[in-house]
């Protein structure tokens, strides 16, 4: 179950004709989807996208009634390639992922079947990870639909806006015989809103009807000498006919004054920071009407020049407003200029960056920059000749500190990092490798363990040339997430194969933790609709890995380090792998905390653990932080004249999980630590036994006391 | 340039939009807040949008959360998806140095911005794993919003909240309410945590903590928190500990401050005999020195003396351990109720050297010099214990080590502390006569000394290397800001690198 339910919202799926929907964007495509008669649904979780599968995944029951197909694809790669069911079949169908990584994964099925082309509407929902709140590295999946020549939607971000894109994406890829990429960014996939709901259609042509009814074409297969034709078909056939559709039905929108001597091009996803930064300005009201022209670009793949040309008409000067880089759409804006030998002067990356995300702040830059070059009367005077000074605000940018993501309070990661971190201590640096996952928080302070990741299920495979060994074998980690997406195959396979000689750990937390909790073939929990309890040591013994150590608990730090211990200076030369389990804290207090609360709620006796630090013991040396960073192992400053750095301090957010504990032991650190566990409803005899034992213990402190001088 | 642009600029002709932006710290419950807000508005008539980042980013990292919102219309508004710089009217950060960010990225504009701000403190990494005081200066962000918000509000809502059994999201929109920044009632803002049905009398609450807190009804903050010397040895005065401190009054009066926390903290460690020693120890040095010096010397040696006459053996941590009001504490910290049961755990590796330092001092010197001796006793007691201080037997044990006070004078552990002690004020003071800072400066180093085991041992070769550093500076006029600047080093990494690294410096002038 993901970290997320939306058992609730689910019930907006059902919404019917003339009904409004209020809520997030992705639960908005979600019911658009049914809407337009999806016939079956798939993808990869990812932010940010994850709850799109969440939400999937809790509407089991109002899919089933339509008959859609829902699957939760082990990765990008597979889900994209489930869109061959749209190849033969006039069946829509929809996956979801993150861009551009999960495009990345997903580029040989999406290349096949832009080659194939497709019967049935097929439609690819991209959540654009860029900008700030980005978890992965700044690229574009823009590049990926030019390459394999698939449409490539970026709707205004607002929930008309998106949904309609659903409808027209389905109607573009079916008019076009070519899959439709829809782009949603970081946060219109989260931004709140309404829109009016059509009702849900049950799929004209189900994939259980299809089964019934098996197709075949070879000429859809690509092999020569048909790939040749499906080459020519994309140029000479579906790529007009997808401009024809585009242009008849108006996907893309002309706002503002019809003359005017300069206008503006823009993404759809940027419309609401242009419109913004033209308020600011004094040349827009916030309902969007403004004094600029300004033709946006829902499809920003392929350019419609026709619909370029005839804004053009008229124009002395053009921006283009196009977030992230290379410049794709301006070069090509600019091409069609050149060969028409048009005068009119096109503006972009030379007002706005090249590179970086388009913030508020950075498109008023932009677009004042442009308006000043070009047209600096319509500048209000207070930006043509600012004449208040601005107070000096102090500089905090040596005060603030930095605060990236990590390991949650309790997390069971934090303990294999602080062994890690022992190892080291005793073994000296070694060479590690990372892979995606919560996991690579570890490369951040306080552990510094690891220094690359290259992508999925790819950190053994990341270690490949050192796998022939050497003086200190290297390391790699592995989720489990990322163990089932791509690692069994690339990253072990590729070990036992290559008879390498290196360590890898599988941080196995029972979930595709980072992104928000989904079960994975290895997940503990029951799954009514998924295969879980697929043990991951099972499948490394499959495939021929002879050195597996199973660790079932990670808070073990000694035995976790003595396991990396015994894995890096073992004889055994081949693969050596660790499988750390423990269940991601963050889920485990969501199942468990309730359960608790009911059980003490009932009288059940529960013991409810939590740890705490004396701080007269505590010297402030701050050793214990450094093996694990935990958020709810703080510092305080104590009031005392004597003391000069503030000691370890444990607040109320603590799970007790032990691994202060554990590491105050194994790194035989300072006796400070201790757990309390508070018995919920004693049973009576250990209540009777706890009363005697404290009146002993209260008599010999009493009799101490007397003694000595009170402080206090 | 003809058509529609000849005209001046165009005025919005609309009611503007109201622009608020949350910054929080991952597991915060800014969604929580968001969602509330949202609610809030849309129930009063408002178009509303809310924008959140969601996934790893939300791991205990720097988030936010961004609403946007305007009297609904026939036309829906266009409305941004993140908040822009100098653009922002309600800047909420749930904590001191969001705050501070909120500030850094320009979202706090004095023409316009009404920050309320959470005082407390949620620790950075990097803040917490400096081996000394790493924390960040609140005092800097609070001068700078001072004067970059238009309407400063700021008090410590997560205690406000906490203390009510609930979450800061409520003590903060409490404040919102309070602010007056948007045009609702406080009962609308009641109602909407009504609404959601969850913790909703501890929300409540906390919801009118902030509230109060904002309107300054509540001034908690600003209650002088009592000294905690004030009341030091009144509770049961002995004729011997009226000595001591008779001799304390005798001191100048700057030094009393000082030299009264010393003495309570070694006679608390062993007896009034012990604090007797103390002041035999402070009162030369004290004569040493002068009031033109604001009696520097003499309260800094009050205090590392102190600190070093009370080091951490076994006995005190076992005394600690075992003490009445420390259980008081932990229940108190815990929350345990009478009726529930509490059992407690202390987590001890001792190795060998804490085990031969309790051993009378010839013998301790003989087993410590023995590497068959010492592999025995780490063999026997070496390893990770786990006690139960709340059964009898586990704090029986640790009962008799705490009342090994009246022997520890005759232990190994004490003759190396006393041997520590008397060589670190000997260096410290040789230079007192030509270089009073110096002294001062190397008096200090004292504070490199803490922690236990590996720890201990690393802190101390940190304090022998500054102490070297000092003798190779010591005749230059600048020596004392040297050693401050090694002293400083030091504390600045685990493995001493910044340390290595200002010695090399001073190698290569000296």
């Amino acid at each position: 179950m993901a970290e997320r339910s939306f058992s609730n919202e689910v019930e907006y799926l059902r919404l019917g004709h003339g009904e409004t929907f209020t809520g997030e964007g992705i639960l908005a495509i979600t019911k658009a989807l049914l809407e337009n008669g999806v016939g079956y649904v798939g993808g990869y979780q990812g932010a940010p996208i994850s709850h799109l599968m969440d939400v999937l995944a809790d509407a089991q029951d109002v899919l089933d009634e339509l008959g859609v197909r829902f699957e939760a694809n082990a990765s990008e790669a597979a889900a994209a390639a489930m869109l061959a069911a749209s190849v033969h079949y006039p069946i829509r169908g929809a996956v979801t992922f993150k861009g551009p990584v999960g495009v990345n994964v997903a580029a040989d099925a999406l290349a096949n079947l832009s080659s194939s082309g497709v019967t049935g509407g097929a439609l690819v929902i991209v959540g654009e990870d860029y900008g700030e709140g980005s978890s992965i590295m700044q690229e574009r999946s823009h590049a990926f639909a030019m390459k394999s020549q698939f449409w490539l939607l970026d709707p205004r971000p607002n929930l008309p806006s998106i949904t309609k894109a659903v409808k027209d994406g389905f109607e573009l890829s079916e008019a076009s015989n070519t899959p439709v990429m829809l782009m949603v960014r970081i946060r219109s996939c989260h931004v709140t809103g309404s829109f009016e709901t059509r009702d849900n259609v049950v799929p004209p042509l189900t994939v259980k009807d299809a089964l019934r009814d098996p197709r075949s074409d070879f000429s859809r297969v690509v092999l020569p000498p048909m790939s040749y034709l499906h080459e020519q078909d994309k140029i000479a056939n579906r790529w007009p006919a997808a401009e024809t559709f585009i242009v008849k039905n108006g996907l893309n929108e002309v706002f503002g004054p019809r003359n005017a001597p300069l206008g503006i091009v823009v993404q759809g996803g940027m419309y609401n920071g242009v419109v913004r930064a033209l308020h600011r300005l004094g040349l827009a009201d916030i309902y969007g009407d403004s004094k600029i022209p300004i033709y946006v670009l829902n499809v920003t793949y392929p350019l419609i020049r026709e619909e370029f040309d005839q804004f053009c008409v008229g124009k002395g000067h053009v921006l283009v407003v196009e977030e992230g880089q290379p410049d794709f759409i301006e070069q090509q804006l600019g091409s069609m200029l050149y060969k028409s030998r048009s005068s009119v002067a096109l503006h972009g990356k030379d007002v706005f960056p090249m590179a970086g995300e388009y913030t508020g702040q950075v498109m008023l830059d932009g677009i004042t920059a442009f308006l000043k070059t070009v047209a600096p009367n319509l500048l209000p005077g207070q930006v043509r000749a600012p004449n208040t000074v601005a107070p000096e605000i102090p500089d905090l940018t040596k005060t603030v500190p930095i605060r990236p993501p990590g390991f949650c309070t309790g997390c069971p990661e934090r303990p294999i990092f602080a062994a890690m971190k022992l190892t080291e201590q005793e073994l000296g640096k070694h060479q590690i490798s990372g892979d995606i996952g919560c996991h690579l928080f570890a490369s951040l302070p306080p552990f510094e363990i690891g220094g690359a990741t290259m992508g999925y299920g790819l950190g053994p495979a990341s270690n490949a040339a050192f796998d022939g060994g050497g003086e200190r074998r290297a390391i790699s980690i592995l989720g489990d997430g990322g163990f089932w997406h791509n690692g069994l195959s690339s990253s072990i396979g590729n070990m036992v194969f290559n008879k390498s000689d290196s360590v890898v750990v599988i941080v196995d937390n029972y979930y595709s933790a980072a992104t928000g909790g989904q079960d994975v073939l290895s997940s503990r929990a029951q799954n009514d609709t998924k295969s879980t309890n697929n043990p991951i040591s099972k499948a490394l013994g499959g495939i021929g890995v002879e050195w597996i150590r199973q660790i079932d608990r990670t808070y073990d730090v000694g035995r976790m380090r003595d396991v990396l211990r015994d894995a890096l200076t073992t004889d055994y030369k081949g693969p050596k792998v660790i499988i750390a389990s423990s269940e991601c804290m963050l889920n485990k207090q969501r199942r468990e905390k309730p359960q608790r609360d009911l059980a003490i709620h009932e009288g059940q006796r529960t013991s409810v653990p939590r740890f705490g630090v004396d701080p007269d013991i505590c010297t402030g040396d701050h050793a214990c932080i450094r093996l694990s960073g935990c958020p709810s192992l703080s510092l305080k400053k104590l009031d005392d004249p004597l003391r000069d750095d503030p000691v370890a301090h444990i607040d109320q957010t603590c799970v007790g999980c032990g691994n202060c504990g554990e590491v105050a032991d194994t790194a035989i650190l300072c006796p400070s630590f201790y757990q309390v566990d508070v018995v919920h409803n004693p049973k009576r005899h250990e209540a009777w036994r706890t009363r005697q034992r404290n009146k002993v213990i209260a008599w010999l402190q009493k009799r101490r006391s007397a003694k000595r001088l009170a402080f206090s | 340039m003809t058509g529609d642009l000849s005209g001046g600029p165009v005025r919005a002709q609309t009611p503007g939009i109201t622009k608020l932006a949350i910054m929080a710290v991952g597991g915060q419950g800014g969604g929580v807040l968001t969602g509330w807000i949202e609610k809030l508005a849309r129930a009063q008539g408002y178009s509303v949008q809310a924008t959140s980042v969601a996934g790893v980013a939300q791991r205990t990292g720097a988030t936010i959360y961004y609403v946007e919102m305007a009297p609904a219309s026939e036309r829906p508004p266009v409305f941004a998806l993140a908040p822009s710089a100098g653009d922002v009217d309600i800047l909420i950060a749930a904590e001191m140095m969001e705050v501070g960010r909120a500030i850094m990225r320009g979202f706090v504009t004095p023409d316009k911005t009404t920050l309320i701000g959470s005082t407390h403190r949620a620790l950075a990494v990097s803040e917490k794993s400096a081996p000394g005081d790493g924390i960040a200066n609140a005092k800097e962000v609070h001068a700078a919003a001072e004067i970059a918000a238009q309407t400063l509000i700021l008090a410590d809502m997560e205690r406000l909240a906490v203390a009510h059994g609930s979450n800061i999201s409520a003590s903060l929109f409490g404040a919102l309410a309070a602010s007056g920044t948007l045009p609702f009632s406080r009962a609308a803002f009641e109602n909407t945590i009504r609404e959601s049905g969850k913790g909703v009398g501890p929300s409540l609450q906390a919801f009118s903590a902030g509230f109060d807190a904002t309107l300054g009804l509540n001034d908690n903050d600003t209650a002088a928190r009592s000294s905690t010397l004030a009341s030091v040895g009144q509770a049961n005065p002995t004729l011997q500990w009226e000595v001591l401190r008779n001799r304390i009054d005798a001191l100048p009066e700057p030094v009393h401050q000082m030299a009264l926390a010393g003495l309570a903290k070694v006679v608390d460690f062993q007896d009034c005999a012990y604090g007797s020693l103390y002041l035999d120890r402070l009162e030369p040095i004290v004569a040493l020195d002068r009031a033109s010096d604001h009696w520097l010397l003499a309260v800094t040696a009050a205090k590392y003396i102190a600190n070093a006459m009370a080091y951490d053996d076994i006995i005190r941590v076992a005394d600690i351990k075992t003490r009445g009001p420390r259980f008081d504490r932990i229940r108190a910290e815990m929350s345990v109720r009478s009726d529930q049961g509490m059992q407690l755990t202390e987590y001890f590796h001792p190795r060998a050297e804490e085990i031969s330092g309790l051993l009378p001092r010839g013998l301790g010197a003989r087993v410590e010099n023995s590497p068959r001796a010492m592999a025995w006793l780490n063999r026997w007691f070496g390893k990770g214990r786990r006690l139960r201080t709340d059964s009898i037997p586990a704090f029986l044990l640790l009962y008799w080590l705490g009342g090994l006070r009246s022997y520890r004078l005759k232990t190994r552990r004490h003759t190396i502390e006393v041997a520590h002690l008397d060589a670190w004020l000997h260096q410290s003071l040789a230079p007192l006569a030509s270089n009073y800072m110096l002294s001062v400066e190397m008096l200090r180093c004292q504070r490199l000394i803490k922690g236990y085991s590996d720890t201990h041992g690393r802190g101390q070769s940190k304090f022998v290397n500054v102490m070297q550093g000092a003798d190779l500076v010591k005749d230059r006029k600048d020596a004392a800001e040297w050693v401050a600047r090694l002293h400083a080093a030091a504390l600045q990494d685990p493995d001493g690198k910044a340390l290595s690294g200002a010695l090399e410096t001073v190698r290569s002038f000296s």
